[in-house]
């Protein structure tokens, strides 16, 4: 059965409004909502930066003197929802999913537009609710773990909010994941295979399958506390007969995962950008595709490595080490892929670029002590101190949040037109690379001579590293300002960016810029080759 | 920004984009339902654990009574093969049949809805009596929301089958299709319950 496109519908969408108003309107369009997802999540990356801020401000002292220890939690536990469920898990997979794979496949929405609308506008109530929870009885202090018997014993309401939000995102996700695969499997344009497909495809079918299989877990657990939290079942209560383990199980069922969700994109993304920057085809395409399958796989199967110190029983410790440290060889693919796209490219240094490598160096980093806390004897060691801090924003910092600049310093002119300010572009990479550095560098060193994560005060010895840790943070609070500086003045008067800026062979490329409502005039084109760069010298010779 | 402007561009611009694909809403139902299905496969995977791990203290009630959930059981697989029958009779272009069946499918599943309740009020145990009482009641309630859900969508579609003015026809069979196979998962996932919390 085949479906023809209602021509009502289309003059349906030209009566929605223009301009700026139609970034708040209910729009169709999968162009309008990868921006609105995207500047959706800066706002939260803003209110959870300065959440963040405030911890390192706190932590600048031993003593717990900025703010209440209560406080501090609460502080703690709403900088990590934001920063995960309203910022990188909403712009990674939402924003640039939404704005590039329609391009990539050669459609001229995605599959079901008006579910993606739905997705999208999920996201600003909860993400009012949860940061409104804050002021009704103070918000959430349980980690965005949620562990209970924390969460069933801290007040409730705050509680009861973050669990409510947390389900409308997941819900929101869930949607999107599945017009992701239903767009990347069903809508590809006639006569475009599956490999030839840019990689950002498959890293975003990775990742929605991901979505699919494990956000309903997550959703289904969150039902169980707040049944636990309301109706007083002793599902998670040990005193009520529960089982506080079975919680943790069925979180990183989740929760793991999630870590793929927010990383994967952005494999994804740093393998579309190197290879223009660098003006050399892609290497190793068909391994690329078969690890990010690989990480999909073996994503599912590693979520306990999380609970070492739960009592878990021998047999499932050395399962569990065993398959995570298998992980490495699918990323380790990638990451020396990546670095041969790079060997012997005409590198051109510009913003995107410099993320991007500091993308890279980030995340060699963050994925050696990865392997190193699998290891049961040495995660024991480590567990639940600033180590763990240090390795998951080595991750999602320094790996997902560079790419997310990188991504935007590349697309932006797709976008606008206009180009960034290169200039304020370089200042930011570099205070943005010693300030994560700075920030984060030092918490190994804590961690490993065990000052604790998630409390308040801490052992005097350790106030100099802590400090060289929140001047760290102090800088990558600054690198904000000439980011934001360069926006507001790119979209006003920068240069103009001419359709395709970086001579780049991606499909979104082929169009205008900004693009038109439908993506192109004419036929979607057929790029059978998105990364066939440095063809044209080599036939010339 | 866009080549909409005048009614006459909007013309142009409609008769090139009169473009036909594949229907996929079938296949986002279907990735849609394996989502769901996790969900129920998280809580089957808590009952079992707390099932092998956790006891229950001394003198807890959680004895069941198979009559109900088995009458339970046979109605339910009944209705799914009523379903399959209005969408038989609605290929063949006979609609008031269809919407016979219909009715008869979502009569089903208001009937094990109110032998559930049924059930329910005649438990020996309450919501927080003890962690199999929990288990029991979330498992079967969040069930029981899906079957509610499938019942309204039932009437739903039963209503837009009427013979004048109604959407579903023999060339619109995908409201039936879609319900028909949400139907045929809420049985499913039934049969599994059933047999993991009564059987087992």
């Amino acid at each position: 059965m085949t479906i023809s496109i209602d021509p009502q519908e289309t003059n349906n969408e030209s009566l929605q409004p223009k301009g700026w108003l139609r970034y708040f309107s209910f729009s169709l369009d999968h162009k309008v909502i990868g921006i609105q997802y995207l500047v959706c999540g800066f706002l939260f990356y803003l209110i959870g930066g300065t959440l963040a801020s405030a911890i390192r401000i706190e932590l600048a002292s031993p003593m717990s003197d900025f703010m209440p220890r209560d406080v501090y939690n609460q502080v703690l536990t709403l900088h990590g929802t934001i920063m995960i469920f309203l910022w990188i898990v909403p712009v990674v997979n939402g924003a640039f999913g939404n704005y590039l794979i329609p391009f990539y496949v050669g459609a001229r929405d995605m599959a079901f537009p008006r579910l993606n609308a739905v997705a999208f506008w999920l996201i600003p109530p909860s993400g009012l609710m949860l940061v409104a929870s804050y002021f009704v009885e103070g918000a959430a202090q349980a980690g965005w773990t949620a562990y209970p018997p924390l969460s069933i014993t801290t007040p409730q309401s705050g509680q009861i909010i973050w669990i409510l939000s947390v389900l409308l995102l997941g819900g929101s996700s869930i949607f999107g994941g599945i017009n992701f695969i239903a767009t990347i499997i069903k809508l590809r344009r006639p006569g475009l295979k599956l490999m030839q497909l840019p990689m950002y495809c498959w890293a975003m079918l990775g990742t929605s399958l991901l979505v699919v299989l494990s956000t309903p877990v997550l959703a289904g657990t969150l039902i169980l506390l707040s049944f636990d939290i309301i109706a007083k079942t002793g599902f998670f209560n040990p005193v009520l007969g529960g089982n506080v383990v079975v919680y943790q199980h069925l979180f990183w069922f989740y929760s793991h995962p999630a870590v793929y969700i927010m990383v994967l994109p952005a494999f994804g993304l740093v393998s579309e950008i190197l290879p223009v920057h660098a003006r050399k085809p892609l290497f190793g395409y068909t391994t690329m595709v078969f690890s990010i399958m690989g990480i999909v796989v073996l994503g599912l199967v590693v979520w306990a490595h999380h609970m070492f110190t739960s009592g878990t029983p021998p047999w499932m410790r050395l399962f569990f080490t065993i398959a995570t440290a298998f992980i490495a060889v699918p990323t380790g693919i990638k990451f020396f892929n990546w670095v041969a796209t790079l060997w012997g490219g005409k590198i051109s240094i510009n913003s995107a670029m410099l993320f991007s490598c500091g993308f890279i160096i980030n995340f060699v980093f963050g994925g050696i002590t990865g392997v190193a806390l699998a290891q049961v004897p040495f995660d024991i060691h480590v567990h639940d101190t600033y180590f763990v801090v240090a390795h998951f924003h080595y991750i999602v910092y320094g790996g997902t949040v560079f790419i997310i600049f990188s991504s935007i310093y590349h697309w932006f002119p797709k976008v606008t037109g206009k180009m960034l300010n290169e200039k304020l572009g370089i200042l930011h990479f570099i205070i943005t690379f010693i300030g994560f550095n700075l920030c984060f560098a030092p918490q190994h060193w804590l961690g490993l001579n065990g000052m604790p994560r998630r409390v308040a005060e801490y052992d005097p010895q350790f106030q100099f590293v802590n400090q060289i840790s929140s001047l760290g943070a102090l800088l990558m609070a600054i690198s904000t300002i000439p980011f934001l500086i360069n926006v507001f003045l790119s979209v006003r008067n920068g240069k103009d960016a001419g359709d395709n800026p970086w001579n780049a062979l991606t499909p979104e490329w082929l169009t205008s810029s900004p693009p038109p409502v439908e993506n192109w005039e004419g036929e979607a084109p057929l790029v059978e080759e998105p990364y066939g760069y440095g063809k044209e010298i080599s036939e010339q010779k | 920004m866009t080549t909409l402007d005048s009614s006459k561009e909007i013309q142009k611009n409609n008769s090139e984009v009169n473009e036909t694909h594949e229907d996929f809403r079938m296949f986002g139902l279907i990735t849609f339902l394996i989502a769901d299905g996790m969900t129920f496969a998280g809580f089957f995977a808590a009952y079992l654990t707390y099932k092998a791990v956790n006891p229950l203290p001394d003198g807890a009630i959680y004895e069941l009574e198979l009559p109900i959930p088995t009458l339970n059981t046979i109605l339910l697989l009944v209705s799914s093969a009523t379903f399959h029958k209005a969408g038989k009779a609605l290929l063949k272009d006979k609609n008031s049949d269809s919407q016979k069946w219909l009715f008869f499918t979502a009569f089903l599943g208001i009937i094990f809805l109110i032998c559930q309740l049924f059930e329910y009020f005649h438990l020996p145990f309450g919501l927080t009596d003890n962690l199999f009482a929990s288990t029991f009641y979330a498992l079967t309630g969040f069930h029981g929301l899906h079957v509610t859900l499938g019942t309204l969508m039932i009437l739903i579609i039963a209503w837009q089958s009427r013979i004048n003015g109604g959407r579903l026809t023999s060339q619109n069979m995908f409201p039936l299709e879609a319900v028909e196979l949400y139907w045929h998962f809420v049985d499913g996932i039934w049969v599994i319950l059933f047999i993991i919390l009564y059987l087992l």
